[in-house]
Formats: structure tokens, C-alpha cells, sequence
């Protein structure tokens, strides 16, 4: 219990006293599991959508696929992005590893699966009941792909919204990619990782809690952005 | 401008779904001009006939053709339109609901918004306008479902059991606005299990039972000299449970339906 | 009419473009090197005190990526370093003769010591002679943890215990303990379940978990843990930044590393000593 007490003291000071170095991981954090989030949206809602709607040969299988890649193990991501953008792999000459970027690619990946699968779910859901108003009003599946979307942007918010707990939670990937490199590839979940691995289990904690703190932040944002326009949009 | 699309004309249509034939070989024709009311009991096909008709299921066999198909045998959309029996709305505003389907046509901006205005103001919905449109009440969304057909100006306007589930109140303006529709051209052909309601807004009844159709004829011959037995035993209110005799007959219980 | 929808999606990206704009802060150009070093080095936070020295000389930033030394080798293989920085001779020199390495250059020492619980239940506080001390702990089955992962840290430690004359193989599981992974992580187990570890010094003294746990065995010369290091060879990855890594290796060796290498203590206790030999600059 020691170390719970230590960790919240550690967690304050740092918090506190503005440190500039959890300033720098913090930042750096939200920047790589936010942008992979944009990403993974921008990629993940317009096919989640397009599975749910259309029926082409295969359809389950993907459906199944899709499911099961929201656990992608995210080490298992790291190494193959790893292996895609090392100096020795086919994307070498790109020379992405051990950078922001490289990390970013790695949660997209992670990401947008979980983004799809909960789309395909939450359109096809609004389909079934949609369906043939909006056929009888001459909605193609192309049409009504954009109607659905914008009308389950409620459901569809909690989906993006797992979709960066998963990101910000996540060290595997990130550690392999990134390198963890002081002052430009270390974020939150990486740095808890090294102060455990040097023993500082407090500091450890306490950095965990100021991680809890942020996601929780970023969800209580967006729950109050949802609550505001669900009241005023139903 | 769309050329005009009836007669709509259905020629040996059945329906089949899992080996078992719920539309059985329909044949009839529906020219411009008159407001038909399609009357049976519950399961008799009534919903499944207009959807036949208006597209949204394809036939078993035979074949459903309009005076002016396009190339895919379809009608042109816009020429049609179809209010459900629940309400179906966007999660947006109430002109913007109607908006949506006007979009779908491809209607300019500023003809768009002269139409949203004059559907809300003559359904009477103006005054909600800018509210979601699913906070409205049951009564105010079928409305507001009605208001979105017409502002597609159809020439024909299929209603599934349009005031099933409305009060008295609601049902009355909601008749009123189908009247008001018809009044500026367009083909009314609904489904009721509401007698009443059959009388006050058709001109010709179609009378199904089991996937066929039974008889046909104008409103008032239909309900003083039903010419059908079943229909006869329909009009009076009695429960249809017995089984089709051979020649479209009331069969005795034990009879096998064909 | 109006279109409240649209509100929604645009506040939302408008926070979010926020967001990212102020957080997407300049990662500037930088001119750096890449250095595939060990997490046992890096624990020590020998690289956090002596790199900001050779940055304020000569321009250049020094990324270091800390990993096991097997993987560490690996990364310069691939040529995703321009500098390896490990502590594994025979690997090492390995590395240099299958051409992926310039040159080896002795670096600096420290030694390995074996921790264990201040009860000591196999009795080796004291004992100079390492063999001995590994034998009395695997007659006497109290737990010991081993790094298993292939660093230069567990290789170290099967050599001793293969000299010993102990297979630890077939103890896997019951007091001899592999976590597979790095030292600090190792240290938290052992010390979680009061078992003896081999570890570097470095790691050691800067470790903060170290619960009831102490040094009990040092001195013995076959506990010493050189480091060296190499440019990788540009004729096998041309990327590699020749000329700023060269500038690197040279600091290192040169007497302003050297002297900044012994002047880092843990606990007032110097780290690591310098030992490059001046014949060997290349």
C-alpha cells in the first residue's frame, strides 16, 4: 500500500509542478494515439458502413475478420510494422522507424479494426430499420452509406471513442516501432514501462494515474459533447 | 418532367418465400384516377401486394410493368412514393428530414426549400420545423412522413396502414392530408384494416384474402352488394379462419388449400 | 432552414484540429545518429548524463534505442542503427567479421555481481570465487532468476554457469527462473520472490525496488562485463551516417568521453570505467 500512497504523491508533484519532461510525453501521447485515431476513423467508419450495406461474395468472412482483429495483439503489430519499415524490410528506404510516424502507423492498424467491426454493427442495426424508407425514397446503398453514418454518429462517437482507449492503452507496438527514444519517441505507456523496469514502481503508478486521468478526460469531453447535441438533435 | 407512369399493370404475379406462396396470381390494373383502398384480413398479403407494386420486392413469377419503365423494368423513383405504417425518420431536424428526400431527386436548393415550406405549412407542421424530427409524437411523425411523399410530387402515393396506430384526432388530419394530396393529381392506393376508413377515402375497394384477390369493385357497390362470400362475411365482421374451397368458396374447415 | 446537424460534426473536428495543431509540435529537422545500445546501459542513466556532453561539441543528437543485446545486434544487422553499443564480446567481434561492423573498439567496463536476499539461504556472502558461489546455490535450491533472453547479461550468466559444471537447463521451472526479459524486470521478480540474480552493477546501484535485497557476491574477474562499440558498415547500408557516427565513436574514446564516462557515479560509486585503448582509434 506503500507505493499507492507514494504513487500519488509522485503523480501530484509531477502534475503540480508542470514537470516539462511529462509535459513532452504527454503531448507526444496524445499526438500519435490522436492522429491514428483521425485515421483509423477516416478509414474504419466508411468501411465498417460499406461491409454492413453491401453483399458481395465472402461478406461473412470479413465480417468474422474483422471481429476478431479488434485483438490484434498490439505486439504482434509492432513486430510486422517493424519488419515492413526496418532498414533490412521493404519499406526501408522510408526511414520511419524509431519515429512519431511509425508509431502512428502501428495504431492505425491496431485501431481500425475495432472502428470497423463496431460501425458494421451499429449501421447494420440502423439498416434494418432504415431500410426500406430509404430504398422506397430511391437511396442507393451508396447514398444511404452517408445517411446511416451521420445518423448513428451517437453510437459511432463511442466507437472512435474505444477505438482511443485501445491507442492510448497500448505499449506493445508503440515500444517495438518507436524505439522509446528519449525526448522523441517516448510516450506515457512506454515511459511506465521503463520506470518499472528500473524499479520505480511509484513513479510508475503515479504516471499510470495521470494516464487514467487523460483518457478520462478525453471520454468526459467528448460524453459532454454528445449529451449537448443528442439534447439538442435527438 | 417524368412522362406519366400508369396504368401500373400486374400480370400472374406471385410471391414465394420459403416454398410457401403468400401472393398467389394476381393479375389487375390500376389506371390514373381513382383512390383504391386494399381491404383484408390480417395476413391476407395486403403490405406485401403494395410493396410489390411499388418496387421494393421483386415477384416470384409474373411480372409487375409500368406505362414508363426505364430500362431496368423499374418505374422512375420519383414518379412514386410510399408512407409505412410506423413512421421512419432521420435523427434530423423535420425540414430536414423532408430536405433529405428531396436531395435524393436532385432538387435545387431554392425549389427545395419552397417545397419543405409548403408541405410543413399545408400538413401543419410548420411551427416544428427546426425540431428532431423523433421527438415529435406518433401522429406528428406520420405526418411529417406524409408532408416528405409529398413533396416528391408523386403520381402515385402507396400507404401502408397509414393511421394503424394513431388516435382518432391524428387520424383525422392525417386523412385529411392524403385527400388534400389527392387533390392535386396523385394516385392514392393504400391498405386499411379500418372499414371505415375505407369508405371515407376510396373510390374502389380491392377486397384479398390468403394472397388472392377476391374482388374488386367500386366503394359503395363493395360495401352495400359485396359479391364475394367472404367478403360478404368480411363486411359484416365476422373473422375470415376458414380455408379457400376450390372455387374461391368458403371451404368446409377440413378442406386442403391448393 | 437549418441545418443544426451540421454543428455537431464541426465542433467536433474543430477541437480536434485544435488538438492536433498545438500538439503536433515541431519535431524540427534534427541532425542525430542512431545508437542500438542495452537496457542495462540505459538503466544506469550513464546516456542521459555523458550524450548531452558530445551534443553541446559537436551538433549532434544522439537517439538511443535500448533493447536486449540480441536484439540490439539484430537492429544494426538491419542497419536501423548507425552505432552499436553492447556488452558481448564474442557477438561483438562476430558482427565485425561478418562484415556488418567497421571496426570494435574497447568502450569501458564494469562488472556483474550476483544479488540475492539479505538472509542469504545458500550462504555465498563473501565468496570470491564465482563458480563456487553458483554451485552452492544450486545445491541449495533457493530461487534464482535469469534474464533467458539472450542478452548479454544471460550469456554472461550461462557461461558461468557452464564453467561451474551446472546444467540449468533441466532446473528451468523449479529454482532457476527465467523471465525472459529485461534486467529491470528480472530484478522486480527476484526481488518479489527473494531469489539470487546475476546483474550488472550499473543496473544495481541505480535500481530502486531493491526491497531486502543486496550485492553478495563480487570481485571475481570473470565478472567482468567489457563494452564496445562499432559503426555499422556502410558498404552493407549505405544510409548509415558514416561521418557523424565515426564523430561519435571517436568522442567515446577520445579523452573527453572517456573522463565523462568515469565521471558518472551511482551513489557516489563510479559505474563504469573507461577503458578504450588510445591504439585502437581508428
Amino acid at each position: 500500500m506503500d507505493d499507492f500512497g507514494n504513487a500519488l504523491s509522485a503523480a501530484l508533484s509531477l502534475v503540480v509542478g508542470l514537470d516539462d519532461q511529462l509535459l513532452e510525453i504527454v503531448g507526444l501521447s496524445l499526438h500519435v494515439s490522436l492522429s491514428a485515431v483521425i485515421i483509423a476513423a477516416a478509414i474504419g467508419l466508411p468501411l465498417g458502413a460499406a461491409v454492413a450495406l453491401f453483399r458481395f461474395p465472402g461478406r461473412m468472412a470479413v465480417v468474422v475478420l474483422l471481429n476478431a482483429f479488434m485483438g490484434l495483439p498490439p505486439v504482434v503489430v509492432g513486430l510486422i510494422v517493424y519488419l515492413l519499415l526496418s532498414r533490412a524490410g521493404p519499406l526501408g528506404t522510408l526511414g520511419l522507424l524509431f519515429t512519431p510516424t511509425a508509431m502512428i502507423i502501428a495504431q492505425v492498424i491496431l485501431v481500425t479494426p475495432i472502428i470497423a467491426a463496431l460501425t458494421r454493427q451499429v449501421i447494420e442495426d440502423l439498416w434494418a430499420e432504415y431500410e426500406e424508407q430509404l430504398r422506397s425514397l430511391g437511396a442507393g446503398p451508396g447514398r444511404a452509406l452517408t445517411a446511416l453514418l451521420w445518423d448513428g454518429r451517437f453510437s459511432l462517437v463511442t466507437a472512435v471513442l474505444a477505438g482511443f482507449g485501445r491507442a492510448s492503452a497500448e505499449v506493445g507496438a508503440v515500444m517495438i516501432v518507436g524505439g522509446n527514444i528519449d525526448h522523441v519517441t517516448r510516450v506515457m505507456t512506454t515511459t511506465i514501462a521503463l520506470e518499472v523496469s528500473k524499479g520505480d514502481l511509484a513513479l510508475a503508478l503515479g504516471l499510470g494515474l495521470i494516464l487514467l486521468a487523460l483518457s478520462a478526460s478525453v471520454n468526459g469531453a467528448a460524453f459532454l459533447i454528445k449529451e449537448t447535441a443528442q439534447r439538442r438533435h435527438a | 418532367m417524368t412522362s406519366a407512369i400508369l396504368p401500373l399493370s400486374l400480370d400472374n404475379v406471385s410471391y414465394e418465400i420459403g416454398g410457401v406462396r403468400l401472393i398467389k396470381d394476381m393479375t389487375c390494373t390500376f389506371e390514373a384516377g381513382p383512390r383504391t383502398a386494399i381491404i383484408g384480413p390480417n395476413g391476407a398479403g395486403k403490405s406485401l401486394f403494395l410493396r410489390l407494386c411499388h418496387g421494393l420486392i421483386r415477384p416470384s413469377t409474373g411480372k409487375v410493368s409500368w406505362h414508363a419503365n426505364d430500362a431496368d423494368g423499374q418505374a422512375p423513383g420519383d414518379a412514386q412514393a410510399m408512407v409505412f405504417q410506423r413512421p421512419v425518420m432521420l435523427r434530423r431536424s423535420v425540414s430536414a428530414n423532408v430536405d433529405f428526400a428531396l436531395k435524393l431527386k436532385g432538387i435545387a436548393r431554392d425549389e427545395r426549400v419552397r417545397r419543405i415550406d409548403d408541405v410543413l405549412a399545408r400538413a401543419g407542421l410548420r411551427r416544428l420545423k427546426d425540431q428532431p424530427a423523433r421527438v415529435l409524437s406518433f401522429g406528428e411523425q406520420q405526418k411529417l412522413a406524409l408532408a416528405r411523399a409529398w413533396a416528391l410530387r408523386p403520381q402515385v402515393l402507396f400507404l401502408d396502414e397509414p393511421t394503424a396506430s394513431l388516435d382518432p384526432a391524428a387520424t383525422h388530419s392525417v386523412e385529411e392530408i392524403i385527400e388534400a394530396i389527392h387533390g392535386e393529381g396523385t394516385r392514392i392506393i393504400l391498405t386499411t384494416h379500418d372499414l371505415g376508413q375505407a369508405k371515407r377515402l376510396s373510390d374502389e375497394v380491392i377486397f384479398l384474402h390468403r394472397g388472392r384477390m377476391l374482388e374488386r369493385a367500386p366503394t359503395e357497390q363493395f360495401f352495400t352488394e359485396p359479391k364475394n362470400d367472404l367478403a360478404q362475411a368480411f363486411v359484416r365482421g365476422e373473422l375470415l379462419w376458414w380455408r379457400l374451397g376450390k372455387d374461391n368458396r368458403k371451404g368446409a374447415i377440413n378442406d386442403r388449400e391448393k | 432552414m437549418n441545418y443544426n446537424n451540421n454543428h455537431f460534426s464541426i465542433w467536433i473536428a474543430a477541437i480536434l484540429v485544435a488538438v492536433f495543431v498545438v500538439i503536433t509540435g515541431a519535431q524540427a529537422a534534427d541532425r542525430f545518429i542512431t545508437v542500438a545500445s542495452t537496457t542495462s546501459t540505459r538503466n544506469s542513466g550513464l546516456y542521459e548524463n555523458i550524450l548531452p556532453l558530445f551534443t553541446k561539441t559537436t551538433g549532434i543528437k544522439v537517439r538511443v534505442v535500448a533493447v536486449g543485446t540480441g536484439q540490439a545486434i539484430k537492429l544494426a544487422r538491419n542497419g536501423d542503427a548507425d552505432v552499436l553499443l553492447v556488452h558481448h564480446k564474442p557477438s561483438e567481434k562476430k558482427f565485425v567479421t561478418d562484415g556488418f561492423g567497421l571496426k570494435r573498439h574497447d568502450v569501458m567496463y564494469n562488472d556483474f555481481v550476483i544479488i540475492g536476499p539479505k538472509t542469504d539461504p545458500a550462504q555465498v556472502r563473501g565468496i570470491k570465487v564465482v563458480d563456487t558461489a553458483l554451485s552452492k546455490i544450486a545445491a541449495s535450491g533457493a530461487p534464482f532468476t535469469s534474464r533467458g533472453d539472450d542478452s548479454g547479461t544471460h550469456k554472461k550468466e550461462r557461461s558461468l554457469w557452464k564453467s561451474a559444471g551446472i546444467d540449468v537447463k533441466t532446473a528451468s521451472g523449479s529454482w532457476y527462473r527465467e523471465t525472459g526479459a529485461g534486467m529491470g524486470a528480472t530484478l522486480n521478480t527476484a526481488s518479489g520472490m527473494s531469489a539470487y540474480a546475476l546483474t550488472d552493477r550499473g543496473t544495481w546501484l541505480k535500481f530502486a525496488n531493491k526491497a531486502d535485497m543486496e550485492i553478495l557476491v563480487q570481485g571475481d574477474k570473470r565478472l567482468f562485463n567489457p563494452y564496445g562499440v562499432i559503426v555499422v558498415n556502410p558498404a552493407k547500408h549505405p544510409h548509415v551516417k558514416l561521418a557523424d557516427a565515426q564523430a561519435f565513436v571517436s568522442w567515446l574514446i577520445s579523452k573527453a568521453g572517456q573522463s565523462a564516462i568515469a565521471a558518472y557515479r551511482l551513489k557516489g560509486q563510479p559505474a563504469f570505467f573507461p577503458n578504450a585503448n588510445p591504439g585502437n582509434r581508428s
